[in-house]
């Protein structure tokens, strides 16, 4: 069987499927009954400074239910841990006495002072948790209070933040990053520049899971108001993706190790952030939508899927999708591919064509022969888009097939009709 | 099975005593409230809508083409799954004013979901029968008729028949601003929607409920215990009113033709479903020990189940021909099986036998189809013991209402009255439609097409008159 052991940025794992910091990490009790379940290792979740907790709100979760199936997204405006930081620091040292094998990262976030941040250090360091991850990511409650997000949409303070975590700590240093910006390569730099040892994203995207129109308020809603939460879930694993690979690809992040984060509940997407250079992936919304018995099923098909493929290591297939990457002024503009039905498989619902008719290309004829529906592709108008393909309810039944000579290769930057061709020579 | 070939009547002579064994209450009271309770269960809210969801939404729509009435299945489907369950309703009713009731009667397995593109994929069909249900059951608001009336028209027209046929076609013609007078032969509307199906497919009178809501749009007059033929005549509808739409249906029951049928405890199955549909408490009907149903159509079915539900010990049906033969579909004659009504095919009544002028015996002749494919007996016969005999070997039209001074005032065919396909009888201001006419399916929603169609057809005709 392959092998998913990790060594991640310095912390070593028996797999790379984390639970990432969120309720789910709170205390002793769900984080041993998770390293049983056979999780690899935790983010334990945000501790703050010490004192007086932070409060929750109570209803703290909207989701997203789609054609009956529920959590497609989900989303919370619950904050840090609000246990005293004491208890948390106490259950973090005899948890990772008793599983030493697994991954123990502890979730940090503190006022935007130096010494804040060199007290908890400190703390978390004699808990010989194996290292932190930097919550610059939190959007809603804590941003607020200049901290999460409004440190992470601030480059300059990743960087000042990161900095003294490295002088003030031995501990390997995870920076979890906010999609709530523009660009994410400005923070993701900037966690490089100070000297992080990994990056983790996404955290939650800003969001407002639904209205509620009787109560006329945002979900979920406390007490007839509602506020902004972050959103994470299925919903936002092609975002996340993304954002993995902008970094993945980047030259000046240099190969920083990344923690995939965002929709992951099975093996196949675990195995798309590894490919995309994941060295770890975290899981919240899937566990908490079923239980920490769904690493079962993610330990089980990866190892499968990588004997399948000749894989016996992550580090075998981590990055392998990156090269494959590119920006769309390097795709091959004389690929071309045109729509094919099969028709023993159609079951003549008519999607297909009624989708290009209304809103694409004409390119596919609905007649009946002999009193019954066919459906058929006029190749010289399919211009090879692919929606046929995708609201074709019938696995198999509408394929792309190539027409093109498959000899010479044409990108935008080679094309006549680019003005800007000879300027880009 | 204890039906070996000659076993019953055996059986019968050995033990029995000459009094046939026929009364009411055979089961616990509690019973007959279950037993006859919706045979299907209804939806619930989450159920109907991961249901609603599995439907693609198809383009030009199979299903569609597959309702008689042309329902946007689809786009009823579609308007559950965002919980516009009253649009849901009103886009059902706007073709099928009768959209409640054939949620729960329609052979949906022969018509919508049989075409439903799903079977080609996983031959599991969108169960359209019970969102339909679901759409009208939550849908229809309560206190208001969905449809508006169109400006009057000051037009007259004679509905004979308020059966599903006449109802429809009365409801659409006042929906278009007609003002409507409806016939029934009967002491209540309805026709076989209301007494001729079984009690489960549509409980708690749902029928009658229905019917208030139809006539809800107004401009309906209603004159039941009235019978054509008797009370009025065609000939003076037709003087008196601008049009008359028949939905007469089918006033007689065929005959079995064989020896003993005038025997007491032999009944018609129509009239006996008739007669648990009306009654106010099941456990006053009487029911033999041992019923023998004859005829192989819902009807037959629906005696035998029901009769198997007041607590008839053994019914057996009785059909002339194979199963693939039989009016009453796949779906109709497991659930008689899962009822423990036992099936007996190709087998024809021979005589009825009795002990004091009441039938104790049914004797059977088994049948085979000739070199020529046609049905002939094998002379080979075996006797059912039979406390009670329901004929169901289907109903016949009577022309009798149509005569008048010793002639049939409207052309005929296949014995019942000819029309086109607007429901157009052979005189001008005459239509027709439903189980009476030539060549409709005898099923409720094809009743409903038709007077709807007829209803289309004669406001055509009445504005061509208005403007001539």
């Amino acid at each position: 069987m392959a092998d998913l052991s990790i060594n991640f940025a310095g912390i070593k794992a028996p797999n790379p499927f984390w639970l990432a910091s969120a309720p789910p990490t709170d205390k002793a009790y769900n984080v041993v009954r998770a390293f049983k379940a056979g999780w690899g290792g935790v983010v334990w979740k945000t501790l703050g400074e010490d004192g007086p907790p932070v409060v929750n709100a109570s209803s703290r979760y909207g989701a997203l239910s789609y054609k009956g199936n529920r959590i497609a997204g989900l989303n919370n405006i619950e904050l840090i841990t609000d246990r005293p930081l004491e208890v948390n620091l106490q259950e973090i040292k005899q948890v990772k006495r008793d599983w030493p094998d697994r991954a123990l990262v502890v979730s940090l976030m503190v006022p935007c002072t130096e010494d804040a941040w060199k007290e908890i250090l400190k703390r978390v360091e004699e808990t010989e948790a194996d290292g932190v991850e930097l919550n610059f990511g939190c959007p809603h409650g804590m941003s607020e209070r200049g901290m999460g997000a409004a440190v992470g949409q601030v480059p300059d303070y990743v960087e000042m933040v990161t900095r003294w975590c490295k002088q003030h700590s031995r501990m390997p240093v995870i920076v979890k990053l906010t999609p709530n910006v523009t660009n994410i390569l400005g923070p993701a730099r900037a966690a490089v520049r100070g000297g992080a040892d990994a990056v983790s994203l996404i955290n939650t995207v800003n969001s407002i899971m639904a209205i509620d129109l009787d109560q006329m308020a945002p979900m979920p809603t406390v007490d007839g108001k509602g506020t902004h939460g972050g959103y994470c879930g299925p919903a936002v694993k092609p975002i996340a993706l993304n954002m993995v690979a902008e970094i993945a690809r980047d030259p000046e992040c240099n190969k920083i190790p990344i923690s995939g984060i965002g929709g992951i509940e099975s093996w196949h997407d675990a195995a798309e952030y590894i490919a995309l250079d994941a060295g770890s992936v975290q899981v919240c919304t899937a566990a908490m939508h079923y239980g920490f018995r769904i690493v079962d099923d993610m330990v089980d098909g990866l190892q499968r899927w990588m004997d399948a493929k000749g894989y016996r290591s992550i580090g075998e297939f981590r990055g392998k999708a990156v090269p494959n990457v590119t920006a769309w002024q390097y795709l091959n503009l004389n690929y071309q591919i045109v729509a094919e039905i099969d028709q023993d498989k159609c079951i003549k619902c008519g999607l297909c064509h009624i989708a290009c008719e209304d809103t694409s290309h004409q390119a596919i004829r609905a007649e009946r022969v002999e009193g019954a529906r066919k459906y058929f592709v006029v190749n010289e108008d399919c211009v090879g888009c692919n929606l046929c393909m995708h609201v074709c309810p019938v696995d198999g039944c509408i394929s792309m097939k190539r027409v093109d000579d498959g000899k010479t290769s044409l990108n935008w930057t080679q094309h006549p009709n680019n003005p800007m061709r000879h300027a880009a020579e | 099975m204890a039906n070996g070939r000659n076993a019953g009547d055996q059986d019968f002579a050995a033990t029995d005593s000459p009094a046939p064994d026929i009364r009411a209450g055979r089961l616990p009271s509690e019973q007959y409230r279950i037993n006859f309770d919706d045979a299907v269960l209804p939806l619930e809210r989450q159920t109907a809508l991961v249901e609603a969801n599995r439907c693609y939404f198809c383009y030009d729509a199979p299903c569609m083409e597959a309702c008689p009435t042309g329902i946007d299945i689809p786009g009823f489907i579609r308007k559950i799954t965002t919980e516009n369950t009253a649009g849901a309703a009103l886009r059902i009713y706007e073709q099928n004013i009768f959209g409640g009731s054939c949620a729960r009667v329609c052979p949906t397995e022969i018509l919508c979901e049989q075409a439903c593109v799903r079977n080609a994929e996983d031959g599991n069909p969108i169960r359209i029968g019970l969102l339909q249900r679901y759409a009208t059951d939550h849908g229809t608001p309560a206190n208001e008729h969905p449809f508006r009336r169109a400006a009057a028209t000051g037009k007259r027209i004679a509905v004979v028949g308020g059966g599903p046929a006449g109802l429809a076609c009365a409801h659409r013609l006042a929906m278009l601003g007609h003002a409507v007078t409806i016939f029934e032969a009967q002491p209540h509307l309805g026709g076989l929607n209301a007494t001729g199906i079984a009690e489960y497919k549509v409980p708690h009178d749902y029928a009658g409920r229905e019917i208030d809501f139809i006539l809800g749009i107004g401009g309906i007059t209603v004159q039941t215990s009235t019978v054509l033929g008797r009370d009025i005549f065609l000939s003076s509808l037709r003087r008196d009113y601008d049009a008359v739409f028949l939905g007469i249906g089918l006033a007689a029951v065929k005959s079995l033709d064989c020896e003993g049928e005038d025997l007491a405890g032999v009944f018609n199955a129509v009239n006996y479903i008739a007669q648990i549909r009306l009654a106010k408490d099941f456990a006053t009907l009487p029911i033999g020990r041992r019923v023998v149903v004859i005829g192989g159509g819902n009807t037959a079915i629906d005696a035998a189940v029901q009769a198997r539900r007041l607590g008839a010990e053994e019914v057996t049906l009785v059909y002339r021909r194979g199963p693939e033969a039989m009016s009453a579909t796949g779906h109709e004659q497991s659930f008689a099986k899962e009822n423990g009504v036992i099936v007996r095919h190709w087998a024809q009544p021979l005589r009825l036998e009795g002990h004091g002028g009441h039938v104790r015996q049914a004797v059977f002749e088994y049948t085979r189809l000739d070199a020529d494919g046609r049905l002939t007996g094998t002379g080979e016969t075996f006797a059912l013991a039979a406390d009670m005999v329901f004929k169901a070997i289907g109903q016949v039209f009577l022309p009798d209402p149509l005569r008048e001074d010793g002639r049939d005032l409207l052309v005929l065919k296949n014995g019942r009255i000819a029309a086109n396909a607007e429901g157009r009888t052979s005189l001008d201001n005459v239509w027709a439609g439903g189980d009476c006419v030539a060549g409709d399916q005898d099923l409720t929603v094809a009743a409903v097409q038709a007077g709807k169609v007829a209803a289309l057809s004669i406001d055509v005709a009445m504005r061509q008159k208005a403007a001539a």
